[in-house]
């Protein structure tokens, strides 16, 4: 185990730079996901960890050494590739123990370290089948025995469950963290899927366009997102975005589109008439008669909640209710953000204004 | 309107018995098979046909002219005792096992070369191919001169080069004969075989070799873990095509040597129609032709279980 350090990297391909500076320190034993949609450089940064991408320019360090020009094969590090990548001719024993055997381990040493790692992931009834006996999920636990089994300073994922259904990449999920907390190996794990960042990481760096846009812990970034984008891209549903003006006169409040009347808390000072976005997470919608009046477009249940579309001056915006509402589209309701809980960030830059 | 209604009904014809007829019409195996039927009257004519013919006259004291009458094996005890036929059979064997061997190697060589990321990939592929796209008697005639004993260019150029001293007697000497169609059959087969592999290498998924490289394999153990292993379903089709082809060759050497110089290079192909066509003992010549079967059955036969599934390709590809 040790911590990595990627400072100021870079990469460009031929003249175009896809990513512009980048510096994440990862702990000893984080599990770090970077989290971003596609084409923010997330896999080529993990790439370039691996040793399968140069680096154009920055140093990236894996304990105290810098890698940079380190061969992958001495990095230390193992990878779960998206779509596996297992060896099709090789058994799962023999696809488990490939790096040991290339290392020149002995047979006793190779069966015992896939032996092992096939007890953690549960494979020891399938260590004599080939890649194609088995079932995705059965693939992704043999990809990830692979790994275990070098015992490597630092784990890499790239997208490991976009390749599985729905249901199994929530079971994959939670799997992947528990072998985290048993092992405690320095992880860094690449998803799409903010939700699976949300619910596996102890830090989520969120990239967008060859940079990061926040660094933090899942809730850190939930609450206080430090501009639109990260507050857009973190929960589900989406929160709400309505343009207007802050008005700081007297007691602080947002005039949103078509003049509707929102709550603020307190206004950042000299921001008057400042024209801004109101971001709001539908689950902190109330039902309340001060609300802004709202003209409900489409109920959706979902049993645990319901998410309701409506018109909001104009403005289509969700909320979120976990109590049970007799909603009907075109029913008139009164919805009132909660003043603590809402975001408001700069029109132009998209930077967070409140604290 | 009223008298519509009150129209006596028609009878319904009669559900009559569906005849054989109707059967061979609408069935879909006769279907089937009415579509087969060109394919097969092709495959009978050009190929069972003459296949078959040419082991009946083999049978036979058949010559050009004259019809020949059932002799049994008479042909073949003839070939037994014939010491030109075994060392055709010799040479087929030499021939087909050398430049298989190498064609596979060079081949196989070409293939990794040009799977590379390099300038001028596409061109340099195409260019692979010319061989494969000369006409074979116009390539063994380009050959033949090359290798001619008076103005072969090899030979001038090693006397001007002052390494020799003398012309190379290239298609007069027996060994020399023998190198020089293995080498042109080389040159000619290589492109096929290249450009199979080349095409199976691409299949394989560029992430294994990531995942090689990171589990500390070199470029070595790539090729001998991952390259050959997954190829070998490939090679296995390759080479018996390359095998059968150059089992059965008959063009570049009757251009080039026509079996000489002391039938040092007879195939069993060139043997065969010295003997029925040039000589008129169609009978022989059949029989010489029909040794080659139990050979090229050996050959299918090899590819047979070499082209079989192999364990770690069977179950369901859901990837």
């Amino acid at each position: 185990m040790s911590s990595v350090q990627i400072r100021d990297v870079r990469k460009s391909f031929g003249n175009f730079e896809v990513l512009h500076g980048v510096s994440i320190p990862i702990e000893d034993g984080e599990f770090v996901v970077l989290v971003g949609p596609s084409g923010c450089g997330k896999s080529t940064l993990l790439r370039m960890l691996a040793g399968l991408e140069n680096i154009t320019s920055g140093t990236i360090s894996i304990g105290d050494k810098v890698v940079n020009n380190v061969q992958p094969k001495e990095r230390d590090i193992a990878m779960v590739f998206q779509n596996y990548a297992l060896y099709p001719h090789m058994t799962v024993a023999d696809n488990m123990g490939f790096s040991l055997k290339l290392r020149g381990a002995s047979a006793e040493e190779i069966n015992g370290g896939v032996k092992r790692a096939a007890e953690i992931l549960a494979l020891t009834p399938l260590l004599e089948r080939y890649p194609r006996q088995l079932s995705g999920g059965q693939r992704q636990r043999v990809a990830m025995g692979r790994a275990i089994v070098r015992d490597p300073q630092v784990f890499l994922f790239d997208e490991p469950l976009s390749n599985l259904d729905a249901k199994l990449r929530v079971a994959m999920r939670t799997e992947i963290k528990e072998l985290h907390q048993r092992l405690r190996t320095t992880t860094v794990y690449v998803t799409h899927d903010q939700i699976e960042a949300m619910t596996m990481a102890d830090k989520i760096v969120v990239m967008h366009d060859g940079i990061v846009e926040q660094m933090g812990t899942p809730l850190e970034l939930y609450d206080t997102p430090a501009n639109q984008f990260v507050a857009g891209f973190i929960g589900s549903p989406a929160m709400n975005f309505l343009k207007g003006k802050v008005k700081s006169n007297g007691s602080a409040s947002f005039e949103g589109p078509n003049g509707v009347k929102l709550p603020l808390a307190s206004a950042p000072a000299n921001s008057e008439g400042k024209p801004a976005v109101y971001g709001v997470r539908p689950e902190h919608f109330t039902i309340a008669d001060d609300g802004a009046e709202a003209e409900i477009v489409v109920v959706e249940p979902t049993g645990s909640e319901t998410q309701v579309f409506a018109k909001l001056g104009g403005e289509q915006v969700v909320a979120v209710f976990r109590e049970r509402h007799q909603f009907n589209p075109g029913d008139k309701i009164r919805l009132k953000p909660d003043p603590t809980l809402v975001h408001l960030f700069d029109e132009t830059t998209g930077k967070r204004l409140n604290g | 309107m009223a008298d519509i209604a009150f129209q006596p009904r028609t009878a319904k014809p009669q559900i009559r018995e569906a005849t054989t007829w109707d059967l061979i019409k609408t069935n879909r195996n006769w279907l089937g098979f009415w579509f087969m039927l060109p394919a097969m009257g092709f495959l009978i004519f050009f190929l069972a046909y003459p296949l078959g013919l040419g082991v009946w006259i083999s049978f036979t004291d058949a010559k050009i002219g004259r019809p020949g009458t059932f002799i049994g094996v008479e042909n073949y005890e003839w070939l037994w005792d014939d010491s030109i036929f075994w060392l055709s059979v010799f040479n087929t064997l030499l021939y087909t096992f050398i430049a298989s061997a190498i064609k596979f190697a060079i081949g196989l060589y070409l293939a990794l070369l040009l799977n590379e990321n390099m300038p001028f990939k596409a061109m340099l592929r195409a260019l692979v191919l010319i061989p494969f796209i000369v006409p074979t008697v116009l390539s063994a005639l380009a050959f033949w001169w090359i290798f001619d004993s008076q103005f072969s260019i090899i030979s001038w150029s090693l006397k001007h080069l002052g390494l020799i001293n003398y012309n190379i007697n290239f298609l007069g000497d027996t060994t020399w004969a023998r190198l020089c169609v293995i080498f042109a059959n080389i040159w000619r087969g290589v492109p096929f075989v290249a450009i199979t592999l080349l095409a199976g290498l691409q299949t394989v998924q560029p992430s294994l070799y990531e995942a090689a490289t990171l589990d500390g394999a070199s470029k070595w153990e790539m090729f001998r873990f991952i390259t050959y292993p997954l190829l070998t379903p490939i090679i296995a089709v390759v080479m018996t095509f390359s095998v059968l082809f150059t089992f059965t060759d008959f063009q570049l050497i009757w251009a080039m040597t026509r079996g000489g110089p002391v039938n040092a290079t007879h195939l069993m192909a060139t043997l065969s129609y010295q003997r029925a066509i040039i000589a008129g003992q169609l009978g022989e010549g059949a029989a010489i032709s029909s040794a080659m079967i139990p050979f090229l059955l050996a050959a299918i036969m090899v590819s047979w279980f070499g082209l079989q599934r192999r364990k770690w390709q069977q179950g369901e590809n859901n990837d």
